[in-house]
């Protein structure tokens, strides 16, 4: 543990790499040059989960080694260092989203904690009997369920936004199903399983107009395209620690202030209140009135270490990189035997989800598996997505900073072989 | 690890190519639904009975490879048993299947079904190769209630 660790200065705004260098970032993911049955890793499931960079990972060892402290609380040393790397974090969170003050982010469990938040404290106060929310034809669970109980409870209407064949929000249906009845617009930035980027700007727009909030479930546009939530517009935005090379249990919710100050809080406990008496609670300030409880410290610092790294390499670079990854990727796909892709919108980012005329999803998954090549077969927690296309599954590889052209063309050779198991 | 190829034997391909006992029973007098959540895996198995023994069993529904080639074998070799033979063979099938896989495997008890025995190399695939089977058990005893492999 080096003094360096353990004293107040707090890293500056990272500098930009001077370029974008794939060969060069992929060391710094050691799991990158592992074997799985005697293969080279191929790892095409980031969607599921990214990989860690030494650097998330040194800084939970040195939380534990040398700053390890409770936040908030005392007027030690340590409890110092702790805090001031916690709200570090926020603050680095908060340049990464361009949110306007660091208050408006709040640390969750991960993206699906976030949406429960705001279904529990914006949501259950304003929703009455004949309210509607509007969620899209292709959200995960996470973004529905929810909205489904709330409505429940509340005699609100669920109302469901369709979609067409390639996966694409009706824009019209969704301006149809528009009224002052609408009270909240929860829709995914990016869909986990068709890869389709919705044009959020214009459906917050839209929404605020018959004034409804909007709810972004950004859990797989954050660590994969540049994030402005003020040119958004959305009133909320939620996002997992570990999508975005950071480590699991951690995530965020952004809240307009505007809206977090007039919210009731989501859990209560410790570090959450002003004071406490037997007859009366005064909360918190923003964030704190939404963060019961000791946090997961080390998580926030390391999630803010890797949103460091991600504003090293730049989001444009990385949106770049991944987009024209995805055009070879769709190309190449597009030639094995058999084989249709699942979600082929104008605006998509980096998911391959395709089914083949031979093969089960969870066979491709086995056979792939078997090259080293790990993708996710499955409904991938959007049953209605794939109610829609009449599938029960697809098999799904998803695209992350670190991947090639050289991992899409051992995809293809591995598919080859299903082809051939199963012809 | 095992070669996929030692999972995906011929029979078992040609099972899930061309299941037998593919259609529903109607009517018939029991049926149950199962399904496995984590790969949105469905079916159904129907079954008739004459008195202890089992006279028919269909199933329908869809899944990867090995539950569907389980299902259709478990049709083919349950048609005629008891229920206290198709039980034991399900518990012989199952010792199979989550075996270790160094051990022997008991092939006079499970009989047609060793095409299966490759299960054990991947563990992940048991909850396939069992499904058409818990399925069976729930038809068998009347729960109203889908299965689940979660």
């Amino acid at each position: 543990m080096s003094a360096a660790l353990a004293s107040r200065k707090l890293n500056p705004v990272p500098e930009r790499l001077p370029v974008f260098d794939v060969e060069a970032l992929r060391k710094d993911f050691p799991i990158l040059s592992t074997s799985v049955h005697g293969k080279p890793l191929i790892y095409l499931d980031n969607a599921a989960t990214t990989q860690k960079p030494p650097v998330v990972i040194d800084a939970l060892r040195d939380y534990y080694e040398g700053q390890n402290a409770n936040v908030h609380r005392g007027v030690h040393h340590l409890s110092q260092v702790a805090t001031d790397l916690y709200e570090h974090a926020r603050e680095r969170m908060r340049a990464f989203i361009n949110a306007a003050v660091s208050c408006e982010i709040v640390w969750t469990r991960g993206a699906t904690e976030a949406l429960n938040l705001v279904a529990h404290s914006y949501g259950r106060p304003h929703l009455g009997p004949g309210d509607e929310v509007l969620i899209s034809h292709m959200e995960h669970h996470s973004n529905i369920l929810p909205w489904q109980l709330l409505c429940e409870e509340k005699g609100a209407h669920l109302r469901v936004i369709p979609i067409n064949d390639q996966g694409e929000i009706i824009m019209e249906e969704f301006d149809r199903l528009l009224s002052e009845r609408t009270k909240i617009v929860a829709v995914v930035h990016v869909s986990n399983a068709l890869g389709t980027i919705n044009p959020v700007k214009e459906i917050v727009a839209k929404a605020h107009a018959v004034g409804a909030v909007v709810v972004v479930d950004g859990a797989q546009s954050a660590p994969h395209t540049p994030i402005d939530v003020r040119d958004l517009g959305c009133d909320f935005f939620a996002m997992s620690g570990h999508k975005m090379y950071g480590p699991t249990g951690i995530g965020i919710l952004y809240g307009r202030a505007d809206k977090f100050e007039s919210m009731i809080p989501y859990q209560s406990g410790g570090d959450m209140i002003l004071s406490v008496t037997f007859e009366k609670t005064v909360f918190n300030y923003l964030p704190h009135k939404f963060e019961a409880g000791t946090p997961h410290i080390e998580g926030a610092i390391a999630l803010g270490v890797a949103v460091d790294y991600l504003m090293r390499l730049g989001m444009d670079r990385v949106a770049a990189h991944e987009h024209e990854l995805l055009e070879y990727g769709t190309k190449v796909l597009q030639g094995v035997d058999g084989l249709r892709m699942v979600g082929t919108a104008r605006e998509k980012a980096g998911v391959l989800s395709f089914v083949m005329d031979k093969a089960h999803p969870h066979d491709v998954g086995q056979i792939l598996d078997e090259h080293g090549v790990a993708v996710r077969s499955g409904h991938h927690c959007a049953q209605p997505v794939m109610q829609r296309y009449g599938l029960a599954a697809t098999t799904r590889a998803s695209l992350g900073l670190y991947n090639t052209k050289a991992d899409i063309d051992v995809l293809a050779t591995a598919l080859e072989d299903v082809n051939r198991i199963f012809s | 690890m095992a070669d996929s190829r030692a999972l995906y034997e011929q029979v078992i391909l040609d099972h899930t190519k061309n299941p037998h006992n593919f259609k529903a029973l109607d009517p018939c007098d029991h049926k149950a639904e199962g399904f496995n959540p984590l790969c949105g895996d469905q079916f159904t198995i129907y079954l008739n009975m004459n008195g202890e023994v089992i006279s028919e069993v269909t199933f329908e529904g869809s899944g990867c490879a090995i539950s569907k080639a389980s299902a259709s074998l478990m049709t083919t070799v349950l048609k005629g048993k008891t229920v206290t033979e198709a039980r034991a063979l399900f518990e012989h099938f199952h010792e199979m299947v989550t075996s270790a896989p160094d051990t022997e495997i008991n092939e006079a008890a499970v009989g047609k079904l060793r095409v299966l025995g490759g299960v054990r190399d991947f563990p992940i695939r048991i909850k396939c190769a069992t499904l058409a089977w818990h399925t069976f058990t729930a038809a068998l005893e009347g729960h109203s209630a889908p299965v689940s492999t979660e």
